[in-house]
C-alpha cells in the first residue's frame, strides 16, 4: 500500500515550520506507523533530504516515549493504544494523512515531531515518589493491601507519560498525567506517610509549568493509550483540598535526643 | 502562605471557588424559579411574595450581597483559568483538530457563562431597577400597581414583560444557555470538589442533565405561558388600564360588554 504522508517539518524552536506532503514508497500493512516513518525516512535520506525527527524507544507501547498528533487525535486512530503500536493496515491505500507534533506551551518543540516533555519529569521529581528505604524484597503478604486498592492503583500506574492527556485537551492541562501518578501512590500503604505533601508538590509544580486547567470535557481519558479514567482527577482534586486545608507541616521545634 | 492566597494561586483552589460558587449560584436559581413558578396561582401569591421579600431587607440584603460575592468570584476564576489555559496552547494544531469525546457544552462554558451574564444585567434592569426604557412595552411597569393592596403589581409586571416577544425569546435563549451551562457544570462541580468516582459518576451524570432540564422547563414555562398561551393577560389589562390609555378598551371587554 502507499500513503500521502502530510508531515509539520520545523528546523528548530525559534524556525517556523509549515507541512510538507511526501509520497511514501510501498508500504506492508502490518507496518507499524513508526517503521513508516523509518522507510519514510530512508526514502528522504536517499533524496538527500533531512529525514523527519520523532520519538520513540520501546515501540511496544510501554515507555511512553512516541508521540505523534495523528489526523487530529494524539496516538492516532484508535483507542487505548500508542502510535508505536497502531499499524498501517489502520489507514487506507491512498489516504492523506497529517502528523503534528503534540503542542503545549510546557512542551516546547524541539524539531519536526520532537517536543520535550522534561515538564514530566519535574513534576515527578517534586513529589512521585516514596522516600523510605525499601529495602530487600518484603515478604508479600507482611504489608496486606486490599485488592480494590491494588487494582486501583494498577490503574493509574499504568500511566507511561507520554503527555497525549495534554496534547487533546483543548486547556492543554496535564491533571491527567499527575491525577495518575498521585493516585499510583496515595492509593498504597507504602504511599500513605507523603500523601498530602505529595500531591501538594506535584500539582504546584504541574502549575508552574504553565499547564491548563481541566474543564472536565473528557478528552484525555478518551485519547490516552493506558485508557486512566478521569475518575483519578476527582482524586487528585479531593486529595488536594486535605492538603491545603491541612496546611504545611508542622517545623521540628529543635532540641532532641544527642 | 496562608490559606486564602494558596486557594486563589493554585488551580485546583480556583476550580474549587468555582465549584461552590456554582453550587451557591445553582441553589439560588432553583430557589428563584419555585418562587417564581407562584405566577401560575393567583396573582395575590407572587405579589404577596415579591411584598415580602422587598419590604425585608434583612432577608434581600445579605441575599443580595451573596449574590453578588459568588457571581464575581464565579466569574473572576473562570474568566483567570481561562486566560492560563489560552497560555498553555500559544501555537494551535495547523492540520484538523477533533474534538474527542469533548460535549458542546464542556467546549463553550465561557461562552455560555458571559451570555447568561449579559442576561443577569439585563435581567436586573428589567425587572428589579425597573428600567422602561428597556422593557420594549412602552411604559414604566413601576406603575403597575394591585388594585386591592396597591403594592406594586409583579404578576402584571411578568405579563406586560414577556408580552413583548423579542424580550420573551432573549429570556428563553438565556435560560437555555443556563441549562447547556449546568448540565455540564454540575457535573464538573462534583469532579472538581472530588465527589466523584465510578459509582456515583453515572448517578451525579444523570443528576446533572435532570436538573438543567428542570430549570429550563421551569424558567421557560413563564415566558411561554405568556406569549403562546395570553396567561394573565386579562388580568394585567385591567392592571394597565390605570396608566395606559388604550387599554380601557379592554377592560370594557372584560366586564363582558363589547367593544
Ligand atoms: C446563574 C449563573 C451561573 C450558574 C448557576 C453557574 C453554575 C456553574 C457550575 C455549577 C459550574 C461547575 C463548576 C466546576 O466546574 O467545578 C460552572 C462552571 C463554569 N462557569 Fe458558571 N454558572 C453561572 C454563571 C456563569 C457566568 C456568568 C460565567 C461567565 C464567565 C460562568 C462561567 C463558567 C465557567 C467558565 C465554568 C467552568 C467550566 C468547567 O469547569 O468545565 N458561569 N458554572
Ligand atoms: S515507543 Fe514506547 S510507548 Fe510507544
Amino acid at each position: 500500500m502507499k500513503v500521502k504522508l502530510k508531515v509539520w517539518r520545523q528546523k528548530n524552536r525559534d524556525a517556523s515550520g509549515e507541512f510538507k506532503t511526501y509520497q511514501s514508497p510501498e508500504l506492508n500493512p502490518s507496518m507499524s506507523f513508526l517503521e513508516m516513518l523509518d522507510v519514510m525516512n530512508e526514502q528522504l535520506a536517499a533524496g538527500g533530504e533531512e529525514p523527519i525527527a520523532f520519538d520513540h524507544d520501546c515501540r511496544e507501547g510501554i515507555c511512553g516515549t512516541c508521540s505523534l498528533v495523528i489526523d487530529g487525535k494524539p496516538h492516532g486512530p484508535h483507542k487505548g493504544v500508542a502510535t508505536c503500536q497502531t499499524y498501517m493496515r489502520s489507514f487506507k491505500e491512498g489516504d492523506e494523512i497529517v502528523v503534528e507534533p503534540f503542542r503545549a506551551h510546557p512542551f516546547p518543540l524541539v524539531k519536526d515531531l520532537v517536543v520535550d516533555r522534561k515538564a514530566f519529569d519535574r513534576i515527578q521529581h517534586a513529589g512521585g515518589f516514596i522516600s523510605v528505604r525499601t529495602g530487600a524484597a518484603p515478604d508479600a503478604n507482611s504489608i496486606p493491601v486490599p485488592k480494590e486498592a491494588a487494582d486501583l492503583a494498577m490503574d493509574a500506574a499504568q500511566c507511561i507519560g507520554c503527555g497525549a492527556c495534554v496534547a487533546a485537551c483543548k486547556n492543554a492541562s496535564a491533571m491527567l498525567f499527575v491525577s495518575a501518578k498521585v493516585s499510583h501512590l496515595g492509593l498504597l500503604p507504602q504511599g500513605q506517610p507523603e500523601r498530602y505533601r505529595r500531591v501538594k508538590a506535584m500539582v504546584d509544580q504541574m502549575d508552574a509549568e504553565g499547564f491548563g486547567n481541566c474543564t472536565v470535557t473528557g478528552s484525555c481519558e478518551a485519547v490516552c493509550p493506558k485508557e486512566i479514567s478521569l475518575d483519578f482527577i476527582a482524586r487528585m482534586n479531593r486529595d488536594y483540598l486535605v492538603a491545603l486545608l491541612k496546611g504545611d507541616a508542622k517545623k521540628p521545634s529543635g532540641g532532641g535526643a544527642g | 502562605m496562608n490559606l486564602l492566597q494558596s486557594i486563589w494561586r493554585s488551580s485546583l483552589g480556583k476550580k474549587y471557588i468555582m465549584a461552590l460558587t456554582g453550587a451557591g449560584l445553582f441553589l439560588f436559581v432553583t430557589g428563584h424559579m419555585v418562587g417564581n413558578l407562584q405566577f401560575f396561582l393567583p396573582p395575590e401569591a407572587i405579589n404577596r411574595y415579591g411584598h415580602f421579600l422587598k419590604t425585608t431587607p434583612e432577608i434581600l440584603w445579605p441575599a443580595r450581597i451573596g449574590l453578588l460575592a459568588m457571581v464575581a468570584l464565579h466569574i473572576a476564576s473562570a474568566v483567570t483559568l481561562s486566560a492560563k489555559n489560552k497560555a498553555a496552547r500559544p501555537q494551535p494544531y495547523a492540520g484538523k483538530t477533533k474534538d474527542l469525546g469533548a460535549s458542546v457544552a464542556s467546549r463553550t462554558m465561557l461562552m455560555s457563562g458571559l451570555i447568561v451574564l449579559a442576561f443577569i444585567i439585563y435581567h436586573l434592569l428589567h425587572f428589579t431597577a425597573v428600567v422602561d426604557s428597556i422593557n420594549g412595552a412602552g411604559f414604566d411597569f413601576d406603575q403597575l400597581y394591585e388594585p386591592n393592596s396597591g403594592h406594586p403589581d409583579i404578576y402584571a409586571m411578568i405579563v406586560c414583560g414577556f408580552s413583548v416577544w423579542y424580550v420573551a425569546l432573549f429570556y428563553l435563549v438565556a435560560v437555555g444557555l443556563l441549562c447547556v451551562h449546568l448540565g455540564h457544570g454540575l457535573a464538573a462541580m462534583f469532579q472538581s470538589l472530588g465527589l466523584k468516582d465510578h459509582v456515583w459518576g453515572p448517578r451525579i451524570g444523570a443528576f446533572a442533565k435532570a436538573a438543567s432540564l428542570a430549570i429550563f422547563l421551569g424558567y421557560a414555562s413563564i415566558p411561554v405561558s405568556v406569549l403562546v398561551f395570553g396567561h394573565g393577560k386579562a388580568y394585567a389589562d385591567v392592571v394597565k388600564a390605570g396608566i395606559v390609555p388604550d387599554a380601557a378598551g379592554a377592560v370594557k371587554a372584560l366586564k363582558g360588554g363589547a367593544k
